[in-house]
């Protein structure tokens, strides 16, 4: 494991970096090695603002590193002075006297360090009231006074320590999830405190005392029981009517009735001097089911981050351009304001905010979230663009030709929509078991009830009661369930975000695993992958010049020429499509497409794949540096591991040129088809689903969006867009692609567990119910049986979770 | 024994008080964010207010 002496970390970020670092930044009077300008710029505004305590604090990496996402930059900038408009702002900051209050989603929050350090960051902040960051759903919580500072100081703050944020206003679901989560702790408070006193009072009625305190024992036990069987078991009530409404069995009708029967059986003989009476058997059996869902739930609501919807894709403000045609006279207008036929003006940095032509300007914009085209496109007047992508270079005027449904973003979501209606449904078989078991459940207990009580047993109730509590599916409706709940937690660790329920229960089922290439087998940007030199000059030195021309552009190729030194290089222009010149040493440098970097016809060098660009100056070409797409490091062990497997792997991707044929020889991959649309995509799966394949779909963009819907299972990448990351079922968030393996591993782990699960509760019921029916079980002994036996069960479950660090481990050492 | 009486809803008195202050906490939001607050406490962020004196001649007797 140990690493050659010519390599070192970031210290920031924890990117490898290749020979001496160029940057440093001192913490602690140490100057740590940086990989890049933008982790130095990070870890300097750490230590100025007194929070270098962050890097000892820290368990995990940032996810974001500040190289591949340059927003700190000067265009963003301009994008956050937007959020101080009233037109943005009425959208989601809540005013009182001089005081504002907004929530913002926070992007890249990788551990607890990172909301200690962006709470304190801006606390730190003068004119900042208060902020608290919920870890849960990665909202932060501000309130400001405006007198003091305004919010885009807040919001450049935060991009300042290397973190994204956007706006955030809850919607209709969001509001009812926050809802139901207060209602389940309460009602669970309720029945934990009801429990605990009632079995108190259980007690000495067990241990037998004097007749008048029995009874009054008896009575308080009775008010104590009350609330938590109309509070606290009320959601088992409703769904049980709900599920006898649409004539489908569930646990909700064997628990409902049990609580029902022991409790109206308890008040009887309260009223009427009985031989027993059940109280705190109700109450525990109400608390353990309901801490059982309670769990469920949270583990459910803890994907909320896909409840922190979309409104980071599309701006939701615009300038619309006034007669006199400045920059300084434009609207600021709110995104449904526009119209048809407005012009608008795009800043470099900004997205588009609807379908339109571009009247004036050149630039290039980049459509990968559409296309999967990392490549930015050159667009000039009369070209058409599209709403949600983003322009790169320069200003630009466009007529609006369609907003809203119309645009082509909402053609995706439609097609999308529909995919997920057609999408082929799954029987689960816990449920399928579970309501013919309860069946069978009430058809036993009520012939047991009926044999007794012709027998003339005055106890043939509380028989039939034992028989219902003892056979009580409630190991087998854990069973399933906190399997799930285990699995899903180890794979939210190891990297992976489940946040639909019949994820794990399919991919045991997977035969076919099919990829988008694009940002999703490969990284989605460009990285420098061969120079070749045609002077006498030092590549180093060749790379370094490029850095320098290209040292403050926001440009994908940009970002590829990072890493290296900056040298003198004065005079730098840029030129929108075409690329970059500069003074250096007294002489002109060009970089850019080849016949913008030399006047003279020049031979291009041979390669398969990828950009070549030139460097020259006055005399002829320097050097060609070939740039392309990388290959993720884990795709090709995660084919191989999939193929031992015996799963089919396909690629599907929307870009026409041979570098996927390239990258699908490199990692091991036979069937790929290119130049596919969306429509040919959602097409190609429902031909292999209806061949009889369960097909896992891997993807990352827009245009993957229609195509994960209608797979059984999809799976966004940590970089994917915010639709197809809100649409998919699962979501990797640490880019390493084994994971995926560990998923199938874990999810047949996970279908054995259930299966033991399950015999142990059938094994245990087949047991306790003749005993119970013969009128051996008391209704408490019942109790308790069913709590150990669910006890079991959980703890079986849990397992799961352990094994996880062990199969961690070993992938950490294929990935080194 | 008669005492019982007494005590026993003096205790569900105190029950609902109990649960009727913790629907206000939950309403308040205390229980909102059950991760974060158990990681925040073991940042110790309060070096400032730690007695250099003492900590120094704790070293010196490692």
């Amino acid at each position: 494991m140990s690493q050659a002496p010519d390599q070192c970390p970031c210290f920031h970020c924890g990117e490898i970096i290749k020979g001496t670092p160029q940057w440093h930044a001192h913490i602690d009077d140490i100057a740590q090695p940086m990989c890049c300008p933008g982790c130095k710029a990070v870890a300097e505004t750490i230590v100025a603002s007194g929070l270098k305590d962050y890097y000892r604090h820290r368990t995990n990496l940032p996810e974001l590193s500040p190289a591949e996402d340059d927003s700190t930059d000067l265009a963003a900038r301009d994008t956050l002075t937007l959020y101080d408009s009233d037109a943005m702002q009425r959208r989601f900051v809540a005013h009182t006297q001089d005081k504002a209050e907004a929530t913002l989603v926070i992007d890249g929050i990788s551990c607890a360090a990172c909301a200690w350090l962006i709470e304190h960051r801006v606390n730190q902040l003068l004119g900042v009231e208060k902020a608290t960051l919920n870890l849960s759903n990665h909202r932060l919580v501000v309130s400001w006074d405006e007198k003091d500072i305004r919010l885009s100081q807040i919001f450049e703050a935060i991009y300042r320590l290397g973190y994204k944020a956007a706006p955030f206003s809850a919607t209709a679901d969001d509001d009812q999830r926050q809802r139901e989560s207060k209602k389940a702790i309460k009602r669970l408070a309720v029945a934990g405190i009801g429990m605990m006193q009632v079995m108190m009072m259980a007690v000495p009625i067990y241990a037998g005392m004097a007749e008048q305190y029995e009874i009054f024992m008896r009575f308080t036990s009775l008010i104590m029981t009350t609330p938590v069987v109309l509070y606290s078991a009320k959601p088992f009530f409703d769904a049980a009517i709900r599920d006898l409404k649409s004539r489908h069995l569930t646990m909700d009708v064997p628990v409902s009735l049990a609580i029902l029967l022991a409790f109206t059986a308890s008040i009887w003989s309260t009223f009427n001097q009985g031989v027993e009476v059940y109280f705190d058997s109700v109450c525990m059996f109400t608390f353990l089911l309901l801490l059982g869902r309670f769990m469920e739930m949270r583990a459910r609501h803890r994907m909320g981050k896909a409840g922190n919807n979309l409104m980071t894709l599309l701006p939701t403000v615009a300038y619309r351009v006034n007669q006199s045609n400045t920059t300084a006279d434009d609207d600021i207008i709110p995104a449904e304001d526009i119209h048809v036929d407005d012009h608008l003006r795009i800043k470099p940095g900004q997205p588009i905010p609807a379908d339109g032509v571009v009247i004036d300007g050149h630039s290039s914009v980049d459509e990968a979230a559409l296309t999967g085209e990392y490549v930015p496109i050159t667009k000039s007047a009369g070209d058409a663009l599209i709403g949600g992508t983003i322009n790169v270079e320069s200003p630009l005027v466009m007529r609006v030709t369609a907003t809203g449904a119309e645009a082509q973003l909402s053609t995706i979501v439609r097609l999308m929509d529909r995919a997920q209606q057609e999408k082929p449904r799954i029987a689960l078989l816990a449920d399928s078991i579970a309501s013919r078991f309860v069946a069978a459940v009430l058809v036993v207990s009520a012939s047991v009830f009926g044999y007794w009580f012709f027998q003339g047993n005055d106890h043939a109730f509380f028989i039939a009661l034992s028989v219902l509590v003892v056979t009580c599916p409630c190991a087998l409706s854990l069973a399933t369930p906190t399997a799930l709940t285990a699995a899903t937690a180890a794979l939210r660790e190891s990297g992976l975000l489940i946040s639909k329920g019949h994820v794990l229960e399919t991919l045991t089922q997977v035969t076919r695993v099919v990829f988008d290439k694009t940002g999703t087998l490969t990284l989605g940007r460009l990285t420098l992958e061969e120079v070749t030199s045609c002077s006498e000059l030092d590549t180093k030195i060749l790379c370094d010049l490029v850095a320098s021309l290209e040292a403050h552009a926001t440009h994908p190729i940009a970002k590829a020429f990072r890493q290296f030194n900056r040298l003198d290089v004065t005079d730098i222009q840029h030129h929108p499509s075409q690329g970059v010149s500069g003074r250096w040493q007294g002489r002109e440098i060009r970089f850019g497409r080849p016949d913008f970097a030399c006047a003279k016809t020049v031979e291009y060098p041979q390669s398969e794949t990828g950009q070549w660009l030139l460097l020259a100056d006055d005399n002829g070409p320097m050097a060609w540096f070939l740039l392309d797409d990388s290959i993720r490091r884990s795709s090709a062990p995660l084919i191989a591991a999939l193929k031992q497997r015996g799963i089919q792997v396909s690629l599907l991707t929307g870009d026409p040129g041979n570098s996927a044929a390239h990258v699908a020889g490199e990692i091991g991959i036979s069937d790929f088809s290119i130049g596919l649309s969306p429509e040919d995509k959602l097409e190609r799966v429902r031909a292999w689903q209806s061949a009889g394949d369960t097909v896992l779909m891997v993807g990352d963009g827009i245009n993957d969006v229609p195509v994960l819907a209608g797979a059984d299972i999809s799976l966004a990448v940590s970089e994917a867009s915010d639709l197809a990351k809100t649409n998919a079922d699962t979501l990797l968030t640490s880019g390493q692609l084994n994971v995926i393996v560990e998923a199938i591993d874990k999810a047949s782990a996970t279908r054995n567990v259930i299966r033991q699960n399950i015999a142990w509760s059938l094994i245990y019921n087949l047991i306790a119910l003749p005993l119970a029916a013969a009128g051996l079980v008391p209704p408490w002994a019942a109790a308790i049986g069913m709590s150990f036996s669910s006890l079991l069960v959980v703890l079986n479950a849990l397992r799961l979770t352990r094994h996880n660090k062990s199969i961690r481990l070993k992938h950490n050492r294929q990935e080194t | 024994m008669d005492i019982i009486y007494v005590l026993v809803p003096l205790s569900i008195l105190l029950i609902a008080i109990a649960i009727f202050v913790f629907s206000w906490a939950v309403k308040g939001g205390q229980f909102d964010d059950l991760d974060s607050p158990a990681h925040k406490i073991l940042f110790d962020d309060d070096e400032h207010l730690i007695n250099k004196k003492k900590s120094s001649t704790s070293e010196k007797n490692d």
